[in-house]
């Protein structure tokens, strides 16, 4: 569900960071019907488009979708990365799509069902001059992918002391284990999130399945093992199955993690959806029920979203000073607030969230508000010059 | 989600132009004066029924004046009104927040969308207005401040507190929940309908996040109290009229007398409340289904009126002049009338409030009790001693939260802010 959401803010986002880097949102190409509009007839086979040679500059994509399933339509880099996109094109709507381009070789791709790699078009880009993209922010998306695949290469060894605990029975091991395992995913979690498939199985809670699935053989990753742990307090030949299957999807994160699709403001809007993730999970108690380890993924998200925003800070603060003002102070209070809950602020040990009352639940619900409402504008303020 | 940045033509303004919703209710009563013209019997008894007629439902309320806005004001159909903590001890943070919220606050009451609006901004960043009231009418909404006796424990305020601003005593019978009393500060939003008040109080909940943060709020319906005098009073949830003999927002001389703080009320300290008016708020549970398990005569005596008119025991109209004497001890008209209390009078403008069920399957709801006065001591502690001590209805009421607050005067203009006279040095 939420890999769905940050799937399409990742999107708008690409779309617009090009687009509102030269602030040119208003342009009324579209219609006079100009040379920077490209008419884009999309179907479930076929995806035209009225040019395939067209100036630098400013494009805009007027996209029809005539066909019966959800398309998505990408301006392409040759390399496949992308220059921006479109999603959740319905059938019979139409949508449009703008990007900055430099003069080169693209494609233009659709993709029906939103699946593969799409129906492509060549497309030349000519002439003119393209605005050139923040080096800083592309320095800033590099830093971050480093430091997602370094969580990642990190949490493995953790995961696997973890795992092998679990195989071997150990309950005490294994409890101890547990919440340091989780630490790099948590700090990292829309990067994963993106991919979609992985989170599912990983990171799921009883109440995360569907209808028709049954929790015996469809219930996988941490917090099955949790509850095993700490309220069944057992370790059986399933739970050593699970511990296993673990091991193998968190690889699959390692090698993928690398490859997830980062913007500047999906970085920026990552950050905001890790105190979202504090708001609605951890701040309630719900994330680790049997546990009580929501601290430890508190503070690890808090991380995270801190990273993000250490990276795009110089920029951010160049656009929008009283923001990271703002951002810098309630990052301060929300730490010095996550510290009261621990003894050594060296260690991941925090207090165990059954033993925090109701007011310091709502002063904790409070900070988290206080950060996460300046977070959302963080976006904004690496996008507009 | 909307379109891209690049199709974007429609002003920043998102203000609420007449809805479809709106031209049908004007159009529906258009038909009732219609058939006012048509057949007279018919549109009598509806007159009684309709307290306003449907078009004036949408205006708005001017935002400035003299006194705030929510309180002599002609009671709406719907509240919401939430208490804040302050979290910031950044006197001038907090200033700056009381500038936005001024801002932000005129805006809604005249019908448009905060800051830049709702939609039509950047795609990858929230909007400044969460959209839900936009092509609503204004509703008549009215957004009203008050201060509390905590607030003026921080950014050096302690001498500005006005003697007025007493803490409430402990009244028998009270049953406080501490995390649904009190506040450094309250917002009062009054609508005619509940997304409006909804959505003002939503938005500058936002606006503040990080300077103060919601302590609690409450949501309230059917005006229980009146202040339009030609108008039928409303009954609470014991399906009585109370509040017959309420002020009303056109009776200049007793809101001067009772509610709005004079000039010579003030010292030097207080001089910033000249205008103002003090608020309590009170959660007034009522044991519903014991209530209506009651006989009806007992209902009536306990009120000391009758279920049908609202009359007072032994009068024929609801408005007639009461006759104390004629009433029970006990009797909550007799028991709160100004002639039992030295004169005290206030003004009410509560509203009923039912958060579903209490989890014993009973009705988690009563009144929520607001008034307004000039002294706090005069009015609300003077009445609710003598409820408190004797009241029938005791037996089927109990009041679970409870706040006070000094409500500054008005906001006079457009360069001018909530709480200005209190916090600017100059004042």
């Amino acid at each position: 569900m939420r890999a769905v959401r940050l799937t399409v803010v990742t999107a708008a986002a690409t779309a617009a960071t090009l687009a509102a880097v030269t602030g040119c949102t208003q342009k009324s190409d579209a219609k006079s019907g100009g040379d920077h509009v490209v008419e884009v007839t999309a179907t479930d086979d076929k995806c035209d488009v009225s040019k395939t040679e067209f100036p630098a500059g400013h494009v805009e994509l007027s996209i029809e979708n005539k066909g019966s399933k959800v398309t998505e339509v990408y301006v392409l880099f040759p390399d496949d990365r992308i220059v921006s996109e479109r999603e959740n094109i319905g059938p019979g709507t139409k949508q449009k799509l703008t990007a900055e381009v430099k003069a080169g070789s693209y494609e233009i791709a659709c993709k029906p069902g939103m699946k593969g790699d799409g129906i492509r078009q060549k497309v030349t880009v000519t002439g003119g001059k393209a605005v050139k993209r923040d080096a800083r922010l592309d320095k800033a998306v590099a830093a971050y992918r480093t430091y997602a695949q370094e969580q990642a290469d990190e949490t493995l060894p953790k995961v696997t002391t973890f795992t092998d605990a679990v195989r071997k029975g150990d309950l005490k091991a294994a409890q101890a284990a547990y919440a340091p395992s989780r630490i790099g995913w948590e700090r990292t979690e829309p990067v994963a999130e993106s991919f979609g498939d992985i989170d599912p199985k990983v990171d799921v809670r009883a109440d995360g399945l569907e209808e028709g699935q049954d929790p015996k053989t469809d219930w996988t990753g941490w917090h099955r093992l949790e509850k095993a742990l700490w309220q069944d307090k057992k370790i059986g030949a399933r739970e050593k199955e699970l511990a296993t299957q673990l091991d193998k999807d968190l690889k699959d994160w390692q090698t993928r993690v690398g490859k997830a699709d980062i913007t500047p403001t999906s970085m920026a809007n990552g950050a905001k959806e890790l105190l979202d993730e504090v708001a609605t999970g951890k701040v309630t108690g719900e994330e680790e029920r049997y546990s009580h380890t929501d601290l430890v993924d508190f503070k690890a998200n808090v991380e995270g979203a801190e990273k993000a925003y250490d990276l795009l800070k110089p920029v951010a603060a160049e656009n929008d000073a009283a923001l990271t003002k703002e951002l810098d102070k309630q990052f301060a209070a929300l730490d010095t607030l996550l510290d009261k809950y621990r003894k050594d602020k060296t260690s991941y040990e925090f207090t165990s969230y059954d033993k925090v009352g109701k007011a310091d639940r709502k002063e904790l619900s409070d900070a988290v508000n206080a950060l996460a409402e300046p977070l959302s504008k963080l976006a904004a303020a690496v996008v507009v010059k | 989600m909307t379109d891209t940045a690049a199709d974007v033509s429609v002003g920043s303004d998102n203000a609420r132009t007449p809805s479809r919703r709106s031209l049908l209710a004007v159009g529906g009563a258009g038909l009732a004066l219609g058939a006012a013209a048509a057949g007279g019997a018919v549109a009598v008894t509806r007159t009684g029924d309709d307290p306003q007629p449907v078009a004036d439902s949408g205006d708005a309320v001017s935002f400035h004046g003299a006194h705030q806005a929510g309180i002599a004001t002609a009671v709406q159909d719907r509240l919401h009104f939430a208490s804040f903590d302050v979290k910031t001890d950044d006197r001038d943070e907090f200033v700056q927040l009381l500038k936005d919220w001024t801002k932000a606050a005129s805006r809604m009451t005249e019908g448009h969308a905060v800051g830049e609006g709702a939609y039509g901004g950047l795609p990858e960043a929230p909007p400044d207005d969460t959209g839900e009231a936009l092509g609503l009418k204004p509703s008549r909404l009215t957004l009203t401040i008050g201060f509390g006796p905590s607030l003026f424990e921080k950014f050096g305020l302690a001498d500005r507190r006005p003697e007025a601003l007493v803490d409430l005593p402990k009244f028998p019978g009270d049953n406080l929940d501490k995390a649904r009393s009190d506040g450094d500060l309250c917002i009062q939003a009054c609508a005619d309908d509940p997304q409006v008040a909804v959505h003002a109080i939503r938005n500058l909940a936002r606006i503040g996040f990080g300077k103060v943060a919601v302590r609690w709020s409450q949501l309230g319906f059917g005006k229980t109290s009146s202040t339009t005098p030609d108008a039928q009073t409303p009954r609470n949830l014991m399906g009585f009229k109370d509040g017959t003999r309420n002020i009303a927002g056109t009776e200049k001389a007793r809101l001067d007398e009772h509610v709005w703080v004079d000039a010579k009320d003030t010292d030097a300290n207080s001089s910033w409340m000249t205008g103002g008016s003090y608020l309590v708020a009170r959660r007034i549970r009522m044991n519903i289904e014991t209530w209506d398990r009651t006989s009806l005569q007992e209902q009536e005596d306990v009120f000391g009126r009758d279920k049908g008119e609202g009359a007072p025991v032994g009068k024929a109209k609801e408005r007639d002049e009461p006759f104390l004497k004629a009433m029970k001890p006990d009797a909550h008209v007799r028991l709160a009338h100004p002639d039992s209390n030295a004169g005290a009078t206030i003004l009410r403008r509560g509203y009923s409030f039912t958060d579903g069920t209490d989890g014993l399957g009973r009705l988690e709801a009563g009144l929520f009790f607001l008034a307004y006065q000039k002294d706090v001591r005069k009015g609300f502690i003077r009445v609710q001693r003598n409820l408190s001590r004797s009241d029938a209805l005791n037996e089927y009421i109990q009041h679970v939260s409870s706040a006070v607050f000094a409500v500054p005067p008005g906001v006079r203009d457009s360069g001018d802010w909530w709480g200005r006279a209190l916090f600017s040095k100059e004042a």
